[in-house]
């Protein structure tokens, strides 16, 4: 049979980078074909281009044989290609059902309200999904939503359908109840191309597998002839991984604890309902959670970026949600955000700058009212030399860093002071493989030196491998701690999806 | 009295009307245009050039549309293919529109044309109160009712409507959804330019049926916060509208009773709450009430990486 598709040779450069170079891959009738590779490889780019948003430099996109040119997504959809993006597709402040809607083609301009409704909702029964069809998007849970985007590529008659890392805000339960979805899709005949660098799902569903590795396609293997190491083996290379070891703390003191904290979002929803939580000397605290059930909220109320609306917020006993100790306690607090770019640094000055922005009222890096460039660009030098900070010329602005390094600018900047606790959000999310590990060596390290950390992840794996307890959170609410070396994955995910109560006995 | 004082509304609110639902297409879009009082002038001009240089009325109103099209596409041009900014591109457009027509305009001062009549509708216009005032007017102030629907239909019952919507709140989901993001933003631009230019003809049409320079004094920039206070929807556009063309009427009366205020105080009440409802509904903004595209502002690059 016909390759469906057939990609050849495509390069890809954007501003001073070359995203995609050389890649060539197929994908025949009725397979799963998966995409894997770490994250920065190509892979979203590439899908980006063979729906119509990217123009390629180079290189050529065939289906059935036949050379095709996308001008936009427009023409990859008249073509049968429809794709689930990683960052979702849809408009928050419109109801479910325009969001579906608009994804439907051959809907008429005057279109019948009733007659669509019907169909949408016939397909959200068959899924077993509830879903309120006149509900804004915003409302939903980010999980629905993943939904919602599904559903949108499900409607039209797609013959290749382009999943980017689909699981990644699912549950463990629900990512099977999607697999289940595409071995159906599969049956039916269509084509899939899965995104995804969770090495489970990758074995359980693919029936080919091409890996890219910084814009090359390294090569594509068959269903039997890779295992997990040898996929891993690939996808890494020969690039160095830092090596770290993992110490049991065990401490009793506690030195954090939140009593009943509610916060409420710019839209008057809470996001922290009645939330407790204690943080013990040492330890590294981890906290399981689908996204969107109050992790970010939980990490800006310990940083000072939000307040609470009501609860206490206790360090080492004393209460310090409202009053002035709270200052010199966020200010000793460390803080690894979410969003590297936008408030981890300023992506426009230089490293030197961005490393001294917690420390510049100490004096140590001033001459009366003007810098001290000199004193500025030692501890830059000390900073890059400990960190091994890849920082291209002295005076190169942040942005020009690889997400790697401007977390390791963040890290150095954040445990300069020795700080007794870490919050760390997603610490690890964009990074490879080598970064990700850079970033587990620090925090483990820094645990070993009496540095408690409360690490919000979204990859259970990285959480069982790292915590000393997992605290798992659903909608604002704690359910409960687990202890990884006493817990499965399926219990886990059952209590992130509010299902199940935590076995609160664990230390 | 009151039907005197509802009739002076309805006049005074409908050029505001026109260049508000303008300036609501646009935005809902994704695009704001600040150059919707160079429009009204340019469509003021064109409009009462077109009925002087023919004597139709209607040419009048079209050659006003048309004008305030093509001038919109300037804006479009900048803002959608070329992804200028906004709001600079705006502002030139309003001083575009209030040089070109003084210059144009030159030879067209003092001359005359016969304006828009009442027409009454039969039985609607014997209704008591509301009769005269909404329903014994000109043909302009009953289309810009159907307007309203129509604008209101457009947005919330077709498709057409939706992806327009979706182009204001979130570009990248129409793009992947195939819907032409250039092409409609641009065609809301235009075509919102060009309701604006309506607006602007009913000032050289119907409230004084002459060409004045700069005749629009102001009404564009009133629209521009109106918007805000409509939350971008078209029938609280007429809301709004009415408010300060209530006002103006207002103003108007007050002076003719001859009272003790000055009358540049009086005449300063609308811009006074244009600053009033600003405020007010930025508030309202804040608090989460609001409608805003999500995306106003912001021009769209598909190969833009986040």
């Amino acid at each position: 049979m016909p390759d469906l598709l057939q990609i050849e040779n495509i390069r890809k450069t954007f501003p001073g980078v070359v995203a995609l170079d050389d890649v060539s891959f197929s994908v025949s009738p009725g397979e799963i074909h998966t995409l894997l590779g770490e994250n920065g490889a190509g892979k979203s780019t590439l899908m980006n281009v063979l729906t119509g948003l990217y123009h390629p430099d180079r290189g050529s996109i065939s289906i059935d044989g036949e050379e095709v040119h996308f001008a936009s997504p427009r023409d990859s959809l008249a073509r049968g290609i429809g794709m689930v993006h990683q960052h979702f597709m849809l408009v928050p402040a419109h109801s479910v059902f325009e969001n579906i809607l608009l994804a439907l083609d051959n809907v008429p301009n005057f279109f019948n309200r009733k007659e669509y409704k019907q169909k949408i909702a016939a397909l959200i029964d068959e899924f077993g999904l509830d879903l309120d069809l006149d509900s804004p998007v915003w409302k939903l849970s980010i999980g629905a939503q993943q939904w919602i985007e599904l559903i949108k590529l499900l409607m039209r008659d797609c013959r290749l359908l382009i999943l980017d890392e689909p699981t990644a805000v699912l549950t463990p339960q629900e990512a099977d109840r999607l697999f289940t979805v595409l071995e159906r899709l599969k049956k039916q005949g269509k084509s899939i191309i899965f995104i995804s660098h969770k090495m489970r799902e990758v074995m359980k569903i693919s029936d080919r597998v091409t890996i890219l590795k910084k814009g090359h396609s390294i090569t594509t293997l068959q269903r039997g002839d890779y295992d997990e190491n040898r996929l891993a083996s690939l996808m890494i290379g020969n690039d160095k991984i830092p090596q770290w070891q993992k110490n049991l703390q065990m401490s009793d003191e506690i030195v954090l604890e939140i009593e009943k904290l509610s916060v409420r979002n710019d839209r008057g929803l809470s996001d922290l309902e009645s939330f407790d939580l204690q943080l013990k000397k040492g330890e590294i605290l981890g906290i399981a959670g689908v996204a969107g059930n109050g992790q970010k909220a939980l990490a800006e109320v310990l940083t000072g970026l939000k307040n609470a609306n009501s609860g206490k917020i206790l360090a080492k006993g004393e209460d310090i949600t409202n009053s002035d100790a709270k200052k010199s306690y966020i200010a000793g607090i460390a803080h690894i955000p979410e969003d590297r770019k936008s408030i981890g640094i300023a992506p426009d000055m230089s490293v030197d700058e961005n490393l001294i922005m917690k420390s510049f009222k100490s004096g140590a890096f001033s001459r009366w009212i003007f810098q001290d460039k000199g004193a500025i660009r030692r501890n830059a030098s000390e900073k890059i030399e400990q960190f091994a900070i890849k920082s291209g010329p002295d005076g190169t602005p942040v942005r020009y860093l690889s997400g790697g390094n401007i977390q390791k600018v963040i890290i150095a900047r954040e445990l300069s002071e020795a700080p007794a606790v870490l919050v760390a959000l997603y610490p690890t999310r964009g990074l490879d493989i080598g970064s990700a590990e850079y970033v587990h060596k620090v925090i483990a390290d820094g645990a070993d030196e009496g540095m408690s950390t409360i690490l919000i992840a979204e990859d259970l794996d990285e959480l069982l491998k790292l915590s000393d307890r997992i605290a798992v959170m659903f909608r604002g609410q704690l359910v409960g701690y687990v202890d990884p070396r006493n817990t499965t994955r399926e219990e886990i995910g059952l209590m992130m999806s509010g299902e199940k109560q935590g076995g609160a006995a664990c230390n | 009295m009151v039907e005197i004082l509802l009739d002076a509304t309805v006049r005074a609110g409908t050029p505001i009307l026109f260049a508000t639902l303008g300036a609501i297409i646009n935005e809902r879009a994704g695009i704001i245009n600040l150059g919707i009082e160079g429009l009204m002038l340019i469509g003021a001009l064109g409009g009462f050039a077109g009925t002087y240089l023919t004597g139709s009325l209607l040419t009048g109103v079209m050659a006003a549309f048309l004008c305030a099209f093509v001038a919109g596409a300037i804006h479009g041009f900048i803002t959608v293919q070329l992804r200028g900014n906004q709001i600079v591109s705006g502002l030139a457009l309003t001083m575009f529109g209030i040089g070109m027509t003084a210059l144009f305009g030159k030879g067209m001062v003092g001359m005359t044309i016969e304006g828009f009549e009442r027409i009454a509708i039969p039985g609607l216009s014997l209704l008591p109160v509301i009769g005269k005032p909404f329903f014994n007017q000109d043909w302009l102030i009953y289309f810009s009712f159907a307007l309203v629907a129509l604008i209101w239909l457009f947005f919330y019952r077709t498709r057409w409507g939706l992806a327009v919507r979706t182009l204001g709140e979130n570009p990248a989901a129409a793009d992947t959804c195939g819907v032409p993001v250039n092409l409609y933003r641009f065609l809301a631009v235009t075509i919102g330019s060009g309701i604006v230019g309506i607006g602007g003809a009913y000032l050289s049409l119907a409230t004084t049926p002459m060409w004045i320079e700069n005749m629009s004094a102001g009404r564009g920039w009133i629209a521009v916060a109106l918007v805000i206070f409509a939350s971008w929807s078209s029938p609280r556009a007429l809301l709004g509208a009415y408010l300060f063309g209530g006002i103006t009427a207002m103003q108007l009366r007050f002076q003719a009773m001859g009272t003790s205020v000055s009358a540049h105080i009086l005449q300063m009440l609308p811009y006074f709450f244009t600053i009033v409802v600003l405020v007010v509904s930025t508030i309202r903004l804040q608090k989460g009430a609001s409608q805003q595209p999500e995306s106003l502002g912001l021009s769209y690059d598909r190969e833009d990486r986040k």
